[in-house]
This record gives structure tokens, C-alpha cells and sequence, in this order.
């Protein structure tokens, strides 16, 4: 009994000092702790993009608040979505980390979506680019080659027609390539694997996933990369991916297939699906009735992280070497990317039923 | 080689050692907690990995992920609530031995056993890694979709004698694993327009409502001790040992076994339980004890479980593809270290891969370690009279729920499932069935997709298809036909010599019976209708599903009319009683605030139902509010707030 009675004791007191640390006074500053909801499970991609960014976030924030990371997987990030959407404290005390899996649902008018862009501003947007590469033995040792896929049937495995493959598959549809997506894998990784066991003659991973798994790929001959998505710059317009600047962008390889630069409701569509998942792809939000000073000091500290060259640094061995897209910005380009014309938006529906029996 | 050695010498300096043991410890923690799996524990140990030496964080994170499924089993064994989802078979037969009061026994077997499993599992990891590649990039959909029926096929071991009502099960596991996206074309399934059931159900809500619920049902209908027989095998540790070493090659097929499985990328570790569980009970000369309390039934899951955790590192290491769920945590910790996994851990990396492997043994060695010295004085819970445990048991299980997706949704689930739990435990319906069926439905339905989409209908060509297909009827089909065959030879003898009449195993049939039958049919006619419509490749599984499980439900019925039978009473009104008494607290731990309503149901329920003094029954209470309260600070869980929860927890801070 009497080490029952050490043991509560003991455990009292620690719990005494656990719930008697985060109290602290309020002020219009960025509040002591900042919960940041990431929609998705710990150790995936956005996960460890947040995880990376938190520790610089309370280096530069006036006050070094603590960033908390609240994950709340469900729904491929709509559940957590959702939630943040409902619950979130104006205060600036709660922060959301959103992913091309939040934003596509939400274009294509997903019935489970409850959120809606108005009410939150986007702080910061880091963009990745994405590699399209292809099986040694088809004879292509470059994109100058594409001619020689013309009628050769590509599978190519794909987690589902409207996850982050959506613009890829409408760039090899405007390709004129064959390429026949397998649907129901994991992740990008998985479909990596179909890629190395042969099964998959075709293959795309985004910029980080291509840096860390396929470039020994390609050194020993088994995967030939054929172009890369490109990045916008400042005026909008697609340039050579600068982590990949020997390959030529999607445009280019259209340029020189077919004489003439891509356009149309596909070319459309493509922009704006490759704007919201990769141009976009993570996106830091807060909710628009935080006071505007507090919004002004986390403006503040993202811009002096932005520019911190410990911060440059290791955000290009983390995601690669790409400028954040920050404040003012970001919420132009990005409400420009998620506004999808009731036109196109017929496009894209009638283009998911033909090519894959899909009702949006 | 040299790396190996070298490897060696690094784990077992101090600062490794200590970081790898308190990644044991929170892996126990976390393990013994049910549905706590890695996740918790690594938003626990985060805060320390960031910027930590890479090897010694993968220590200390393998130290958290070898360990999970040694801690689980004593919920299991001793609550009959399955940890996590690899330990689910060893509710089977560990918790009737608890019931016995061989507790003890048990828990030693297991942790022993685990310890073994671990160990072999790294022997394997070590060697297996270095061409474990191409073996890796062997098996492609079509050989997964294999290894699914490979998994399926268990059904017929488990199904103790009918196979129609296992099929049945099986099928129903099967459909409602199809709730939710379909793979082939990401259309939803099956999910009444509620947000819930976009994603599918969660595996832990399946698990605790198909086991632990209705066991606990059934204990408190009885209000006795778990160990209501009296243990006569003295305190039972060493018992667990020599049980042990009498099965050594039990634990070592099921170790090796565990660990190849685990090593296949896209299977998981859910199953390999149950599939070396059908391994015991077919290689056992007495199955009569599977079920009641075999030990056999606890050495071998157990063994494969921590195996299939060493396993799951080749995949995870050698390609970024996670083998498992703790797997996946593994990889999160991985990047977060900075280490990307891939070729370079064999060829630029291999010493940090043996820094793995090494802290893998080491982690299952000293996990076994602990939990053993817990044993004695842990499994003294179950001579408690049980409704005292029933505040605390429903507290757990419902966190446990409420991890899943953190929705009202899974309270309402669990009661859902519960209540077919309860009512397959009472007519004898197997309810391992069910839940494997659930568990490869995903995998059977997207790997059979895949592997006609990838290779047309050459697949069943490849030689890896037809060496599992080979394995499936050697391994797991005809053992139980064989035997079956024996046995009717023998009793053929045996009625000539004797001449008694075949009365002895009666077929019973009750109202509960008639009930899942019911269900099944319904459910099966339902979804028909649902998913009529739909493009061909959303409907072609359910309606595989839907088949097998209207089939079976005929063939138990013409069964039941043909063959004479008992009628019995189900005796299950009380149970089912609990049951509605269960969703209603439910929605008052939702509606009310979780910490608050655990305290007063706990309070009110030990002073007035268990019949406990106010002492007990308040320290109790306010023990589990101070556990509830100290597990979410620490690892960030989140409860269901309700309406007062968060001023209980303002008063908490103002007074302390």
C-alpha cells in the first residue's frame, strides 16, 4: 500500500506539472503555442514537410512559440479539413498544412468537402515538380524519342483517377501516348514498385521521391527519364524544373512532338491541376478573422524563415530546390488555381466518365 | 561484416543503450494500451529524434516498433481485448487460459515466445536483406493476390467443424471490408451518403467489437472473477517456459513464416497471426483445447508477430514501401532523421542498417525482459471480481475505439459490431472468420484488379502463383479435410465396436442462429441492390462477396432443415441488454466530455453496481482521470470533450 501511495503520489506530481505549464497570458502576438493541424497520418509526406518547417517557424516567429502538430488523418485530408474548418479559434493560435489532396477535392466539387477557401488566407506555399520516366527496354533513350511509344500499351500505376496523377494523366493523354493506368495503389511509392518490378512500363514521382529513389534508377540503366512538369515562375509561365534543368518540360516535349505549344479545355485543365498540386502543393492557412497583426507577425516571421540561409539550405536537401511562394502571392496564384470555370469543370467530369468510368 | 561487428559495438554504448531502452519503454506503454499503436508513441519520442544522431534515433525508434507486439499481449491474454491488430489470435486462446487462472502461464509463453520470434526475426533480417531485392521485386500483384488467398483459405481451420457458417462469415468479412473507395476505380461503396463510411471501418473497431466487447458482455453477465476456475499449475512462469520449449519448432516455423510474410510489402501484418494459428491447430494430434485454452494457440501467433514486425523492416529499409503500420512510423522517423531508405542502406549504409537489425534484437530481447518481470504481479488482475474492472476495461476500450478515426462514429460502430460479436459468440458462429475476411478484402479485391490489368489472364501462369496455390492446399486445405476423414473413420469404428448412437456432438440452433442468418441475407440482398448499378470493375468484388456469403447462408439453412437439431435458447437477451446499455454510455462519454464521464460512470458504476466501498471506488475513478489526463498531455491523444471536459480540465490546472 505504501508503494501504491509513492506511485500516486509520484504520478500526481508529474501530472501537477504537466497541465499547470501552457497557461500563459493572451496578447495580440502570435500566441505561446500554435497547433498546426496536418490532415494526415505522421510520416507522410506532408507530415514530415511540417514536421521540417515547425522547429524554423518557432525560430522566426516573434515570442518562439511552440508548434505543436496535430494530426488528424481521414479521407485522404478532407476529414481533418473539415475539422480545422469547424473548429479552428480565430486567434491565431490554430494553423492548417494542406497538401494537392486537399485542393483537388475541392475543385472537383467532392460531396464530403465542408470547407471553403474564403475563409482562410494562405501564409506560405512550397511547390514541388514531378519527373515522368519510362522502362530502359522501349527503345527511348530521351524524350527526343517519344515517337517511339506511339502505340505501345504503357500500364502505369496510379492510387486513382482524381488524386495527385490527375494532371499527368492528361499530359500523356495529349501526348498521344497509350498509357494504361492500374488503379488501387497505396501511395506513389507503391507505384514506384509496380515501376521496378516490371509491371508498370511507365512511371511519375514528384520532385523529392524522384531525387531520393529513381536517380539510382536511372545511373544503372533501369529507368529513362522523359520530361519533367517544369515550375512557374514570377509571370506565371512554366520553366525547366530547376532541380532538373537537363530535361525538358511537358510543353517543350508537346513543342517538339507535335509543332505547335499545347492549348485547349485539356491544356486548361492540365494548368490547373498541376497549379493546385504542385505549383501549391503545401500550403500553410490560418483563418482569415485572425487580428490582422497577429496574421501581419506570422507574415513577418515566415518571410525572415523564407530568407534564412540555414533554412534555404536544408530546405533544398529536404524538398528540393524551389522558391517558396509567400503572403500576397500566394493568395492571388492560388485562389487563380482553384477557380475552376463551370465549363471546364464539365470538361473534367465528362473527360474522368469517358476515359475511366468515373462519376464525379 | 566488418559493418555488422562494428554496428555491435555501437548499440551497446551507454547513450545508444539508454535512448533504445526508452524507446522500449514507450513501445511497451503504447503496446499495452490498446489502440495506441506507433503513432502515439512516436509523437512521444518526436521531440527528442529531431536533430538527434542518426543511429541512435533509429535505435531508439526501433526499440518503440520491435516491442509493440510484445506489450499488446497482455490486454489480450488477460482482458481478452486484442492490443493491436497483430495480436488478435492470441485472444483465441490465451484469454480462455487466462479464464482458467493460467494467466501467468500465458503471458510467459507469449513473452518468451516473442522474444524468440523477435530474435529469429532479426537472424532473418540480416541475412535475408542483402538479396532480399530481387525476392522482393518477385512478388507482384498477381503472387500478392495469392498470398491473400493464402490468408483466406485459414477459414477453413477456424471454422471448428462447419465450414458453411465459416464461408458465410468469411463473405461477410469480406463485403464489409468493401465499404468505402473501391480500388480499381475509386468509387464509394456502401456508405449511405455517411462521411463515416467513406473511408471504410477501422480495423480496431472490427477488432474490439467482434472480441473484446462481447467477452466482456458475457463476464459481466456472469459477475465473477476473469479466472473463475481455480489455477493448479502454481504461479504458471515457468510453466510458460517449459510450454515453450516443448513447441520449440512451433516457434520456430511461425517465426520464420512471420517474418517472410511480413517481409512482402502490401500483406500486412494482420493476418499472419491467424494464419500460424491454423498452423498449430493443423499440426496438433488434440485440437479439442483450440479455443479453450491451448498454449500452442498462444506460442504461435506470438512468435510470428514480432517476427513479422523484423520482416516489415526489409520493404521499409530497401524501398520506402512500409510492410506494416509501425512500419510505416519507422519511415516517418526515417525522413525525419534525414535518412532516405532505398538501395544506399545496403550499399552506402549498410553499418546504419545493421545499427537496425542489431537494436531490433536487442529491443525484443529486453521488451520480453520487462513485460516477464510484470507478469506475476499483472495477472493477479484477473482474480478480481470483474465488475470492478468494468469502469476501467470500457474506459480502455473505448479509447481504444475513439483512436480509430476520433468520431462519434466509431462508439456507434463498435456497438454495431459488438452486437453481431455477441450474438456469433452465442450460436458458435466463427468470428475469426469474419474478421479475416475483413482484414484481406482490400488486398484480395485491388491485388486481383491489378494483376488482370497488368498481366491479362496469363497471371495464374507465373510460377510464384502456382507455387502458392501448391502451398494453400498442402498447407491449409487438406490438413483439415485429411483429418476430418480420420476422425469419421475412427468414430465409423468406434460406433461398430460400441454401437452408440452419434448423439454425442448434437448440432444446437437457436434464435441467434436465425438471426445472422437473417443479417447476412439482408445485408448480402442489400448490397446487391446497391451496387447493381455501378461501373463493372466497383461492383465485381461485392458481388463475388455478396455470392459466396447468400450461398453459404442457403447452404446453412438446407443444412439446418436436413440434419436434425437441437433447438436451444440463445440466452442472450442480457447480453444483448448490456449492449444497449453500452451505446447509451457511449453516447454519453461522447456527449458529456470523455474524462468527465469516466469519472462518474466509474464512481457511480463501482458504488452501486459492483457493490465497491467509496474508497475504491473513488480512487479508482480519479486514478483513471489522472491516466486519461497524463496520457494526453504526453502523447497528444485527444478525447471526445463534450460539454464539460474542458472546464473539469480548467479546475484541474487551478488546483494542482
Amino acid at each position: 500500500m505504501k508503494k501504491l501511495s509513492t506511485l500516486l503520489g509520484a504520478s500526481l506530481l508529474s501530472f501537477s506539472c504537466l497541465v499547470a505549464a501552457p497557461i500563459q497570458a493572451e496578447e495580440t502576438q502570435v500566441p505561446s503555442t500554435v497547433n498546426w493541424t496536418i490532415p494526415f497520418g505522421v510520416g507522410g509526406g506532408t507530415d514530415v514537410w511540417a514536421r521540417f518547417i515547425a522547429p524554423h517557424l518557432t525560430k522566426n516567429l516573434d515570442g518562439n512559440p511552440t508548434v505543436v502538430i496535430k494530426n488528424q488523418p481521414g479521407g485522404g485530408s478532407i476529414t481533418g479539413t473539415n475539422l480545422f474548418y469547424k473548429r479552428a479559434k480565430d486567434n491565431g493560435q490554430d494553423i492548417l498544412g494542406t497538401s494537392a489532396s486537399t485542393l483537388f477535392p475541392f475543385m472537383l466539387g467532392d460531396k464530403r468537402v465542408r470547407y471553403n477557401f474564403d475563409k482562410w488566407i494562405p501564409l506560405m506555399a512550397s511547390p514541388t515538380g514531378g519527373v515522368v520516366y519510362v522502362q530502359p527496354n522501349l527503345g527511348v533513350s530521351s524524350a527526343a524519342d517519344i515517337n517511339k511509344l506511339d502505340g505501345v500499351t504503357l500500364p502505369f500505376g496510379s492510387q486513382g483517377p482524381t488524386r495527385l496523377e490527375l494532371p499527368v494523366l492528361i499530359a500523356f493523354q495529349m501526348l498521344g501516348l497509350d498509357v494504361k493506368p492500374v488503379f488501387g495503389m497505396k501511395s506513389r511509392g507503391a507505384g514506384r514498385l509496380a515501376f521496378e518490378r516490371g509491371e508498370a512500363k511507365i512511371d511519375f514521382q514528384t520532385s523529392s521521391a524522384y531525387l531520393n529513389s529513381v536517380v539510382d534508377l536511372v545511373k544503372n540503366d533501369k529507368a529513362v527519364p522523359l520530361f519533367s512538369l517544369g515550375v512557374l515562375n514570377k509571370e506565371g509561365k512554366v520553366v525547366r524544373d530547376p532541380a532538373f534543368p537537363e530535361l525538358p518540360t511537358f510543353q517543350e516535349v508537346y513543342f517538339q512532338k507535335f509543332g505547335k505549344e499545347p492549348s485547349g479545355e485539356a491544356y486548361d485543365a492540365y494548368s490547373k491541376f498541376l497549379a493546385a498540386g504542385f505549383a501549391f502543393q503545401k500550403v500553410i492557412f490560418i483563418p482569415a478573422d485572425a487580428p490582422t497583426d497577429v496574421i501581419a507577425a506570422y507574415r513577418k516571421g515566415i518571410h525572415a524563415m523564407l530568407k534564412d540561409p540555414t533554412f534555404i539550405k536544408e530546405s533544398a536537401v529536404q524538398v528540393g530546390p524551389y522558391t517558396n511562394v509567400e503572403g500576397i502571392h500566394a493568395a492571388q496564384h492560388l485562389s487563380e488555381a482553384l477557380n475552376i470555370s463551370p465549363d471546364l469543370y464539365k470538361w473534367v467530369a465528362q473527360w474522368l466518365k469517358t476515359k475511366f468510368d468515373y462519376t464525379l | 561484416m566488418i559493418e555488422f561487428l562494428s554496428a555491435l559495438d555501437q548499440i551497446l554504448s551507454i547513450g545508444h543503450l539508454t535512448y533504445l531502452i526508452t524507446g522500449v519503454l514507450v513501445g511497451l506503454v503504447v503496446g499495452i494500451i490498446p489502440g495506441l499503436g506507433g503513432i502515439a508513441g512516436m509523437s512521444l519520442l518526436l521531440p527528442f529524434l529531431y536533430g538527434m544522431e542518426p543511429s541512435v534515433g533509429l535505435g531508439m525508434l526501433m526499440g518503440l516498433v520491435a516491442v509493440i507486439p510484445t506489450g499488446d499481449t497482455f490486454t489480450s491474454v488477460l482482458m481478452g481485448i486484442p492490443g493491436s491488430s497483430s495480436s488478435q489470435a492470441t485472444v483465441m486462446d490465451g484469454f480462455p487460459l487466462a479464464k482458467k487462472g493460467q494467466a501467468a502461464r500465458a503471458l510467459s509463453a507469449a513473452f518468451l515466445s516473442s522474444m524468440i520470434g523477435g530474435v529469429v526475426g532479426a537472424i532473418v533480417l540480416s541475412v535475408f536483406i542483402l538479396v532480399a531485392r530481387p525476392v522482393v521485386l518477385a512478388f507482384s500483384s498477381a503472387e500478392l493476390f495469392m498470398l491473400t488467398l493464402l490468408g483466406l483459405s485459414v477459414v477453413a481451420a477456424l471454422s471448428g467443424g462447419n465450414l458453411y457458417k465459416g464461408l458465410a462469415a468469411c463473405g461477410f468479412g469480406l463485403l464489409v471490408g468493401t465499404i468505402g473507395g473501391a480500388p480499381a476505380t475509386g468509387e464509394f461503396r456502401f456508405t449511405l451518403d455517411i462521411d463515416y463510411l467513406y473511408d471504410g471501418i477501422p480495423l480496431v473497431i472490427v477488432g474490439l467489437g467482434i472480441f473484446a466487447l462481447p467477452e466482456i458482455v458475457s463476464l459481466l453477465v456472469k459477475d465473477t472473477a476473469i479466472a473463475s476456475s481455480k489455477n493448479t499449475l502454481g504461479h504458471g512462469l515457468g510453466q510458460g517456459f517449459k510450454d515453450v520449449f516443448a513447441n520449440l519448432p512451433l516457434v520456430g516455423k511461425s517465426s520464420v513464416f512471420g517474418s517472410l510474410i511480413g517481409a512482402i510489402p502490401g500483406l500486412g501484418g494482420s493476418v499472419v497471426d491467424w494464419m500460424t494459428y491454423s498452423f498449430a491447430l493443423n499440426s496438433s494430434k488434440d485440437t479439442s483445447q483450440f479455443g479453450k485454452g491451448e498454449i500452442r494457440g498462444v506460442i504461435a501467433p506470438e512468435s510470428a508477430n514480432n517476427a513479422c514486425a523484423s520482416g516489415s523492416m526489409i520493404p521499409t529499409i530497401l524501398f520506402g514501401v512500409p510492410g506494416s503500420g509501425s512500419a510505416a512510423v519507422f519511415l516517418g522517423g526515417m525522413l525525419l532523421l534525414g535518412i532516405q531508405p532505398g538501395v544506399s542502406m545496403i550499399s552506402t549504409h549498410l553499418d546504419l542498417t545493421y545499427t537496425i537489425i542489431w537494436s531490433l534484437a536487442m529491443a525484443n530481447i529486453l521488451g520480453a525482459i520487462f513485460c516477464i518481470c510484470f507478469t506475476r504481479p499483472i495477472s493477479l488482475l484477473t482474480y478480481i471480481k470483474f465488475s470492478i474492472l468494468t469502469p476501467i476495461i470500457l474506459t480502455l476500450i473505448l479509447f481504444a475505439a475513439y483512436q480509430a478515426t476520433r468520431s462519434l462514429g466509431d462508439f456507434i460502430l463498435l456497438g454495431v459490431v459488438a452486437s453481431l460479436g455477441i450474438m456469433m459468440k452465442g450460436a458458435n458462429w466463427p468470428r475469426p472468420a469474419f474478421l479475416i475476411g475483413f482484414v484481406l478484402s482490400s488486398g484480395a479485391e485491388n491485388y486481383f484488379f491489378q494483376s488482370i490489368q497488368f498481366y491479362g489472364a496469363s497471371w495464374f501462369t507465373r510460377p510464384g502463383v502456382i507455387i502458392i496455390a501448391a502451398l494453400i492446399v498442402i498447407g491449409f486445405v487438406l490438413p483439415p479435410v485429411l483429418k476430418k476423414r480420420k476422425q469419421a473413420k475412427l468414430a465409423d469404428a468406434s460406433d461398430a465396436e460400441k454401437a452408440v448412437a452419434p448423439a454425442e456432438e448434437k448440432q444446437t440452433l437457436s434464435f441467434a442462429d436465425l438471426a445472422i442468418v437473417g443479417i447476412f441475407a439482408i445485408c448480402g440482398g442489400y448490397a446487391l441492390f446497391d451496387v447493381w448499378d455501378m461501373a463493372k470493375l466497383t461492383k465485381s468484388f461485392p458481388i463475388i462477396a455478396i455470392a459466396i456469403v447468400l450461398f453459404s447462408v442457403v447452404m446453412v439453412i438446407f443444412k439446418a432443415v436436413r440434419e436434425k437439431h437441437q433447438m436451444v435458447a440463445a440466452e442472450l437477451t442480457p447480453n444483448l441488454v448490456y449492449i444497449a446499455g453500452f451505446f447509451g454510455i457511449a453516447y454519453g462519454y461522447y456527449l458529456f466530455g470523455f474524462i468527465c464521464t469516466t469519472f462518474v460512470f466509474s464512481l457511480v458504476f463501482l458504488r452501486l453496481i459492483a457493490k465497491a466501498s467509496y474508497l475504491k471506488s473513488s480512487t479508482i475513478a480519479v486514478c483513471l482521470v489522472i491516466f486519461l489526463v497524463t496520457l494526453g498531455r504526453v502523447m497528444h491523444v485527444d478525447y471526445p470533450e463534450g460539454m464539460f471536459d474542458l472546464y473539469l480540465l480548467d479546475a484541474i490546472r487551478l488546483i494542482v
